[in-house]
């Protein structure tokens, strides 16, 4: 067990958690954009920064990846911590002028206006990398990856083409915090990184439920024959 | 297969044997910095006069690594540093070939080829007596302008592998505790204690461990790995055969950047070689110690010179940094424990290991031991590569070594530690340089870039300057250092502009705070720094740009109008032969004048009047 206090209070922990697993469970409130409880985080947003003093020394860290120690002190609004958490969420602003959810975590803390002109290329994406995580890690089709640095980096398909690998499962759509992804289901077509699928039909209901590709995907993976995967979720 | 000292000692005597036959040697400098100003023409001119001379049994002309005068480049050595020419070939290729082969015949010292003094009448023969290397202790360079870097057998006879046997006769926990009491420091820019990471590596669990020289060396200005590598191959790759026994390691890795491909191809060369004669690979000089080392070329991003952004380079990962809450010591490369240093860190291991760690920590300041080799560039004289003992001062290194300011201008600013340092301000050279007192500067030492500024450079847009490299250079995959420094870079932009605001410095300064906060990796966290020290050195320039719009320095554009002083203006036309855009008239012996509508404000007119009738505001 490893004894810490967060905020001045008392709290115990097991080896290997970080210091927001147990905030979180403790009833502290820290914001995170990039960590998902499915698949950790790379430390990328840095909203999650708390102040962290092992004597007499102080210094801020991500608190998604940073691992519980006996007798640290974690204060999560320290006036560093906010001025890191409201200049984060002011940047992000500028970067994404139309995204609910930062416009409402950065109201939250103050930021009502970016100082900064806003930029109209970027859409909603903050490159969290969650998209490129469970494309990867949970469904296993490495469709997505970054390309480029600094100010141009961006997430996409190889060369931006529709990718061989993706199965328009739209995981990807729905882990993204911020709505950034764009997918469309019309007539029977599912659009998704500039690729067409073709749904399947449940021969059950003859409701369009999910791409073909998806389903032919499962059944190599998983051995179930193709036919049961047909019928939706609801009929089955 | 080498696997006894008296080997080494054969192979060395049969080298000196080998040039002992021959009565002159001449050593031309095939750095990168001499190779393009025409070293490699030199040496062929020189072979075929030699060749028609028939002198081909009597005179041996040998190429080497950098000697550190790039200046004034080709570089050529007579003997033991009898005799130093400089700028050979750039004048008149076969005119100095004859030169070089009167020298050669009858020792005839060729006057207009000596390196001149400030007062251009004194003439230094030796490279012993140039304030430019007396001034210097070379350590880790001091084979770097003698040996052919592509000779084993040479680098075997000035005392190669020599280090390495002895280390083998060590307990690893000897060799370390050497390192450690020597007091080497990360010559990178971090500063770490190299014992102490060799320790933390030794101790973490898991196998095999890794070691590895970080060869990426990206700082704008900064060639000092590149010479060492590209001219002494051999000292780094003993360097890391030491590592590898103390650390227990078998396997080493090179990290070099792609634009290094004299650097990549010599270290090939090397470990090539050292693989023949059994100094790389399997039962080392018969010890039973294993190691070998791979060459890893990088694809030029700046962030993977950061460990772990190296790292994942090497796995074949995006160059992206991860926090290290646990260190690469402990879970590095493949998550297996990985002890990485800079090269220059390693070239000292040998010389640490020969001559005993009381030498080593004999030289320099208590906080820091040994030398630093930096690469002095920017309005100094003497421009190239200097290996100083730590400790020195900044006035030593510029206004001894570096003979100056160019145009004897007034010396600004002296900008050290690349993109992640600062600019340190006159009243503050007599200030012992070591890793420790850079800091409290608001700058640091770096990996050693130093780059020398005079009146005519403008300290916001020197800012500017550093701030775009990052912004290009930042991977982009956290936000305070992704999007943080480029509207730094806006905000900065802006005043260079004439567009700067009331409030600005303010802004810049509260930005800086949160990226270095709140960065994952030393390059964000450093990244403000070429802001802040020119605030807190030289805000006032900041405040004459946003209040009167105007550059003190006369290098922002829109700040800035080149005049010409009637009164001074003798019509000697040479600032309107000079200016690029064809924009200045006048008659000959009357007075010039700039059109304002088609100036670039380049101030090629103000660098080249010689009455001082050129003005800017």
């Amino acid at each position: 067990m490893v004894e810490f206090a967060i905020n001045g209070k008392k709290v115990l922990a097991e080896k290997g958690e970080t210091i927001l697993d147990v905030a979180r469970r403790e009833g502290f409130d820290i914001p995170t954009l990039c960590w998902h409880d499915a698949l950790g985080s790379d430390g990328r947003c840095r909203l999650c920064m708390v102040e962290v003093q092992r004597g007499s020394r102080k210094r801020v860290v991500t608190s998604c990846l940073y691992p519980v120690e006996n007798g640290i002190e974690v204060f999560t609004e320290s006036p560093d911590v906010l001025l890191v958490r409201k200049t984060v969420l002011e940047l992000l602003l500028a970067r994404c002028p139309n995204s609910d959810v930062i416009q409402y975590l950065a109201k939250e803390y103050g930021v009502s206006k970016a100082r900064y002109a806003p930029d109209n290329d970027k859409g909603k994406c903050i490159l969290c990398n969650l998209c490129v995580k469970t494309c990867e890690l949970n469904v296993g089709a490495t469709a997505l990856g970054m390309s480029g640095k600094g100010p141009l980096k961006k997430v996409t398909t190889p060369y931006g083409e529709p990718s061989h690998d993706c199965i328009g499962c739209g995981a990807c759509v729905a882990i993204c915090p911020t709505g950034h992804i764009y997918m469309e289901d019309r007539n029977g077509v599912r659009m998704i990184w500039n690729k067409r699928f073709d749904l399947a039909r449940c021969p059950k209901c003859n409701r369009y439920h999910a791409p073909v590709e998806q389903l032919e995907f499962i059944a190599r993976k998983s051995g179930t024959p193709l036919e049961e995967l047909l019928i939706c979720p609801d009929c089955k | 297969m080498i696997v006894s000292i008296e080997q080494l000692d054969g192979i060395a005597a049969a080298y000196r044997q080998k040039t002992g036959t021959y009565s002159k040697i001449v050593k031309i400098c095939c750095g990168t910095g001499c190779i393009s100003s025409g070293a490699l023409k030199v040496y062929e001119k020189l072979n075929e006069a030699i060749a028609a001379e028939k002198l081909i049994d009597r005179v041996l002309v040998k190429k080497t690594g950098c000697h550190g005068l790039c200046e004034r480049g080709p570089i050529i050595v007579f003997g033991e540093d009898e005799i130093l020419y400089q700028t050979v070939g750039k004048r008149n290729l076969d005119d100095d070939a004859k030169l070089l082969l009167k020298t050669i015949q009858d020792g005839t010292v060729a006057e207009n080829l000596l390196y001149k003094g400030e007062d251009k009448t004194k003439r230094y023969v030796s490279p012993r007596d140039i304030p430019f290397y007396s001034g210097q202790t070379r350590i880790v360079l001091a084979q770097n302008g003698i040996l052919d870097p592509e000779d084993i057998e040479e680098y075997i006879s000035a005392g190669g592998y020599r280090a390495i046997h002895k280390a083998l006769q060590m307990d690893p926990a000897e060799i370390i505790e050497w390192i450690q009491k020597s007091g080497l420091r990360g010559r990178g820019g971090g500063g770490f204690p190299t014992g102490t990471k060799w320790r933390s590596c030794r101790d973490a669990e898991g196998e095999p461990r890794y070691v590895i020289a970080n060869g990426d060396e990206g700082d704008p200005g900064a060639f000092m790995d590149r010479s060492l590598m590209e001219g002494n191959p051999h000292a780094v790759i003993e360097g890391m055969i030491i590592g590898g026994y103390a650390i227990g390691s078998d396997q080493g890795f090179i990290y070099v950047r792609d634009e290094y491909p004299l650097a990549v191809q010599r270290l090939s060369t090397a470990i090539n070689k050292a693989r023949e004669n059994g100094l790389l690979g399997t039962n080392i000089f018969g010890s039973g110690f294993s190691f070998d080392i791979k060459i890893f070329r990088g694809g030029g991003a700046f962030v993977c010179g950061e460990s772990t952004a190296l790292m994942s380079s090497i796995e074949g990962k995006t160059g992206e940094p991860r926090a290290k809450y646990i260190h690469t010591v402990e879970k590095g490369l493949w998550d297996k424990p990985s002890n990485l240093n800079n090269v220059e860190t390693w070239a000292c291991v040998p010389h640490i290991i020969n001559k005993g760690w009381e030498w080593f920590s004999s030289i320099g300041t208590p906080q820091s031991k040994g030398t630093k080799v930096f690469s002095l560039v920017g309005k100094v004289k003497n421009t190239g590569l200097v290996e100083v003992p730590m400790g020195i001062t900044l006035n030593e290194i510029i206004f001894e070594l570096g003979g100056g300011i160019q145009g004897n201008r007034k010396f600004k600013a002296v900008q050290t530690g690349g993109p992640s340092g600062g600019c340190i301000p006159g009243e503050h050279l007599g200030m012992p340089v070591d890793f420790d007192s850079l800091t409290k500067l608001g700058s640091m030492m770096g990996s050693g870039g130093m780059i020398v500024m005079d009146e005519r450079d403008c300290m916001v847009d020197v800012a500017r300057y550093f701030l775009k490299f990052l912004v290009d250079e930042s991977c982009g995959k956290c936000t305070p250092c992704r999007e943080g420094v480029r509207r730094m870079y806006e905000i900065v932009d802006n005043i260079c502009g004439g567009n700067g605001e009331e409030g600005d410095v303010e802004r810049l300064e509260e930005l800086a705070k949160a990226i270095q906060l709140g960065s994952l990796c030393a390059l964000g966290q450093s990244a403000p720094n070429p802001v802040l020290s020119t605030i807190k050195y030289f805000r006032d320039e900041y405040n004459v740009h946003i209040r009167q719009k105007k550059c003190p320095a006369g290098v922002c554009k829109a700040l800035t109008a080149f005049m010409i002083d009637p009164g001074k203006c003798t019509g000697c036309m040479r600032c309107a032969s000079e200016c690029p855009v064809i924009c200045i008239s006048g008659e000959k012996k009357k007075v010039h004048a700039i059109d304002q509508s088609k100036c670039i404000k380049c101030g090629t007119c103000y660098d080249v009047c010689k009455f001082d009738a050129v003005k800017y505001e």
